[in-house]
């Protein structure tokens, strides 16, 4: 009995031993079993979708019983590209986009610059829980507050009455987009900012201060280049994230994004997941590029 | 170490991409006719209008027949034909522009209505209405119809309204709220066949492009007025709450909602007429709990739920004896709701069905729906 138990738990213990022993023999045999469980997950859940989307963008629907017709035609792309309709909208979202990342850029690198070299650690700590903190709100909530604050009867108009300055009619036009895209995008300006800011030698400023750059010199020639890339990884969330909305355009605005035309051409309007499809490789295609030339300008090393 | 190739990759995205699409069908349909009710399957998963399952009607359904409703809003008819096609619901109360899609698209039962007994008491106009029986065949059982009206703020719009043209003129410029839906197009034509006549329209779910081009006209400029297209009634409730919009195009639902919470509203039937809806209970050929759905339409057909039903949502009944009830549950509703209005008023209603390039004059020169549908992402951008 215990001679067999003995010799079970050598020959575990050798199929084991010969396992790690083929695995350190052949190190591809190592990095497939690595990385074949996230590159599967890519394959199936990512490429593969993006390669179902792809091909359906070629088929069409039925117009009066809203069937799938498979047949290959590029009648979707046409319409984008010849009915203006598609374009304005298309012009429209990658602007707001635009709008929104330029803003937030503003907006987070003086908050970044003094979270990162100004503020002491304690300081820095509360800074952090401030800018993570509407993140543990619901993104729904923090709209409808959005929506709460600049109605006609909302606490911004209530703010200006009562400081006898003219109220606004923001609600639900582009202007209170943009200032909801900015607000709930803003976090994920700040804290690449703050990678990059923090990651700069403070000898390379004292260089700088000891060749005779003035402040202004060497934020200029020192710290916005060294910062750049910080700024351009965070530009890649701001701009693909409001790229992708469709829910703040629907709630606060009146007009609509590529993601409303998407939605209502998935669940809505035609069921046209072709047309909806087709028109989906438009941002596809916009944050290829924009991630092309971020790459170039050093993103993906701040990250 | 041998590297992957890029053609490798290539491949098997293609292999992985070929065997998602064949999961996507499965779930079988049956379109023959229902004709008995069996054991019922404990739940029932509805898509309605906001408003059509509330709990005064539907605990004691459930309490009766052990069936669990679970509601869907549908924001529109196309939202409510698009759901139904995921063949997860077991029945829809599809408006007119619904349900002959969903007829023809073969998503939906035919019923026989001697199956419930309170068809017998529906208004004749609404026993075998074109829009939810074709060829003698009942592919559902018709609910409560209404008019699509125009909802005004009392303390902000002076004087009174009495035509739509207050919703094209400019005087309450960035004050309008109309529904984001492409069936607003004959709100329209409706009012530019009793204003411009020289266009000559007659039904304003039928129009020649040139018709149409007027209508769609008519809502790009009034585009610049909108203050927003609203896409739930609970989203036009609250514009009128909190002053963002103080007239627009309603149901008489939002207006119950907004008068029960003290907001000065009130609607009316303007001078041009009105576009309205008569909507039906429809079971869908892919249904997991067909039992539960009949029995959910005997119950919704029955007088006091009808009276119920027609009172919170303040449309009228098809089934006439629901007007002593109305009464009884509030005083005057039932001629408040038309429900004892002879068939002159049923007929002055245009009710919402599916623009078709049939014209119904022989001709087939008409704008379809896919094209109201386009045009009216046009207006909106």
């Amino acid at each position: 009995m215990a001679s067999q138990a003995y010799e079970a738990g050598r020959q575990k213990w050798t199929a084991r031993r010969r396992l790690s022993a083929a695995l350190w023999r052949r190190p591809w045999l190592r990095a497939i079993a690595l990385l074949l469980p996230p590159l599967g997950w890519m394959l199936v859940f990512y490429l593969a979708a993006l390669a179902v989307l792809f091909v359906s963008a070629f088929w069409s629907i039925d117009s009066f019983t809203g069937k799938l017709t498979h047949t290959w035609t590029w009648a979707n792309f046409h319409t984008i590209v010849s009915d203006p309709t598609y374009r304005q909208i298309a012009w429209r979202t990658i602007w707001m986009a635009a709008a929104v990342t330029v803003t937030d850029a503003v907006v987070a690198f003086p908050f970044a610059y003094y979270m990162a070299r100004l503020a002491g650690p304690r300081q820095r700590t509360v800074l952090f829980v401030l800018v993570l903190l509407p993140l543990w709100s619901s993104y729904l909530a923090r709209i409808y507050a959005w929506r709460l604050i600049l109605n006609h009867d909302g606490a911004l108009n209530w703010t200006l009455g009562k400081l006898g300055l003219p109220t606004q009619g923001w609600a639900f036009t582009n202007t209170a987009m943009w200032i909801v895209f900015s607000y709930i995008w803003l976090p994920f300006m700040i804290l690449p900012i703050y990678a990059a800011l923090e990651r700069i030698p403070d000898s390379y400023i004292e260089a700088s201060r000891d060749l005779g750059a003035r402040n202004w010199t060497t934020f200029r020639r020192v710290i916005v280049p060294l910062a750049l890339p910080g700024i351009v990884a965070g530009s890649i969330f701001t701009f693909s994230l409001t790229l992708g909305d469709y829910i703040t355009p629907s709630l606060v605005g009146n007009v609509d994004f590529i993601g409303n035309v998407i939605y209502r051409n998935v669940l809505g309007l035609t069921n046209n997941l072709p047309f909806a499809a087709a028109y989906a490789t438009i941002p596809l295609l916009v944050m290829g590029l924009y991630l092309i030339v971020a790459k170039r300008l050093g993103a993906f090393e701040a990250l | 170490m041998r590297r992957i190739r890029r053609g490798h990759v290539l491949l098997a995205a293609a292999a992985a991409a070929l065997c998602v699409p064949a999961s996507g069908v499965s779930s079988s349909s049956d379109d023959s006719m229902i004709t008995k009710v069996g054991k019922t399957e404990g739940q029932l998963n509805l898509i309605a209008w906001e408003g059509y399952t509330q709990p005064q009607w539907v605990k004691p359904f459930t309490k009766a027949t052990g069936c669990k409703v679970k509601p869907k809003y549908g924001g529109s008819s196309d939202e409510m034909v698009t759901l139904m096609r995921t063949g997860q619901y077991d029945a829809v109360s599809a408006s007119g522009d619904a349900s002959l899609r969903l007829i023809f698209g073969k998503d939906v039962r035919p019923i026989d209505p001697k199956l419930i007994p309170d068809y017998k008491n529906f208004i004749p106009a609404l026993k075998s209405p074109p829009h939810n029986t074709v060829k003698g065949v009942h592919y559902g059982i018709s609910l409560q119809w209404g008019p699509n009206t125009l909802l005004y703020n009392t303390k902000k719009v002076k004087p009174a309204p009495t035509s739509w043209s207050v919703l094209y003129s400019s005087k309450y410029k960035g004050k309008v709220t109309i529904p984001d839906n492409p069936i607003q197009i004959a709100d329209a034509a409706l009012y530019l066949s009793k204003t411009k006549p020289n266009l000559g329209i007659k039904d304003p779910y039928e129009l020649t492009e040139p018709q149409f081009k007027a209508a769609v006209d008519l809502l790009k400029k009034q585009h610049a007025l909108v203050k927003k297209y609203w896409v739930t009634a609970g989203d036009e409730i609250d514009l009128f709450k909190n002053g963002s919009a103080t007239i627009g195009a309603s149901w008489p639902y939002q207006t119950n909602t907004l008068q029960a919470a003290k907001t000065p509203v009130k609607d009316l039937i303007p001078k041009e007429g009105a576009t309205g809806w008569a909507d039906t209970w429809m079971i869908s050929s892919k249904a997991k709990h067909p039992n539960c759905a009949v029995k959910w339409i005997r119950w919704v057909s029955t007088p006091k739920v009808q009276a119920q039903q027609a009172i919170y949502f303040g449309e009228t009944p098809a089934n006439t004896k629901a007007c002593v009830i109305m009464n009884k549950l509030s005083k005057g509703s039932c001629a408040q709701y038309h429900a004892n209005a002879p068939l002159a008023y049923f007929k002055s209603i245009k009710f919402w069905k599916t623009p078709t390039k049939d014209c119904g004059n022989g001709k087939s020169n008409c704008m379809d729906y896919t094209k109201w549908q386009q045009a009216w992402t046009d207006i909106k951008s």
